[in-house]
């Protein structure tokens, strides 16, 4: 897989924490990869969106990458109550659904941005250092050792 | 947009604007994920029961028109299909080349009903499913099952879609809103 230059938290140089949510174990596996390649670590996971509730409170990660249609909780639903509980809270949906009527109710209830799956890597990537904006740093070809 | 296959000769009613944007869905996503061209076989009209042939997944549609869709692979080709998707050799045994299939369809139905949404047609897709039982209920009046082929590197991959179609619902599909 294609590798691109880290993007780091801007504070203190860390890799961005990601919060993977999706029902499938096969998206969770390969968003994890892109992720990496990204030089990001996946700090948890989730198949729904009570669960992405709960592990968001317990790791509060940078970034939370999150499906639509899931089981229990749908991820509009689960997007909204974590922005409710921490407005500064980046939630970016990656769905297949990716029509008009969904992406602006994701948006209206607190979504970043909008991926379609199938995710490309530099879309993301581009979507991931857009709603980091400057708490996110690229690090330099040299300083990553690319 | 990809061609339309043949259309059976008798008996097909279901609208055509309902089903190329799922064919053309399939061949955006499997021709990227496996990096090769795929061909679009003809479309067949399901008389009897379905029969699953491999690894089937299937997905419940709701809104204007009902139904469900059902992936179906060969053992062998969903676990080529898996490795090309995931970059990596996976074998047949493992759970994630299940896992694989029920992501290829959630992808590419979710595409297609996303278009279709935008078209004026209101569609919700349901999570995906695998599907265990060896058969699958019979075409009826109301209900018209097609069966669409895609031709890949790795193999074919079938698509059955069965779409609730009754009659007051006809009218509702023909005018999107």
């Amino acid at each position: 897989m294609e590798q691109f230059p880290a993007v780091k938290r801007t504070k203190d140089g860390q890799p961005i924490q990601y919060l993977i949510v999706d029902d499938s174990v096969f998206a969770r596996k390969n968003l994890g990869r892109i992720i990496e390649s990204f030089g990001g670590q996946v700090a948890g996971e989730a198949g729904d969106g009570l669960t992405a509730i709960t592990e968001y409170d317990r790791l509060k990660p940078d970034i939370v990458l999150m499906d639509i249609t899931m089981p229990q909780m749908e991820g509009i639903e689960a997007a909204e109550k974590i922005v409710q509980k921490d407005p500064g809270a980046r939630v970016v949906m990656v769905s297949s659904v990716g029509y008009q009527e969904n992406i602006v109710a994701a948006l209206q209830r607190g979504a970043r941005h909008f991926v379609q799956k199938p995710v490309k890597p530099e879309v993301l990537y581009e979507v991931i250092k857009y709603v980091l904006g400057e708490d996110g740093a690229v690090a330099c070809a040299a300083a990553a050792g690319v | 947009m990809v061609p339309l296959p043949a259309l059976p000769q008798q008996g097909f009613n279901m609208k055509m604007e309902l089903i190329q944007p799922f064919i053309n869905a399939a061949d955006a996503i499997l021709s990227q994920g496996l990096n090769s061209p795929i061909a679009v076989g003809n479309l067949t009209m399901e008389e009897e029961a379905y029969r699953r042939k491999g690894i089937a997944a299937m997905v419940q549609l709701t809104g204007d028109i009902g139904g469900r869709i059902i992936f179906d692979l060969a053992p062998n080709t969903a676990a080529r299909i898996a490795s090309n998707f995931a970059g990596t050799e996976i074998p047949e045994s493992d759970d994630l080349v299940r896992e694989a299939v029920c992501e290829l369809a959630n992808q590419i139905i979710g595409n297609a009903i996303a278009t279709l949404n935008d078209q004026g047609f209101r569609f919700r897709v349901h999570p995906p499913e695998l599907h265990t039982s060896e058969h699958g209920p019979k075409s009826t009046e109301h209900i018209e099952a097609l069966v669409l082929c895609f031709e890949t590197q790795s193999g074919n991959i079938f698509m059955n879609i069965a779409l609730d179609y009754h009659p007051s619902m006809k009218q509702a599909a023909g005018t999107p809103a």
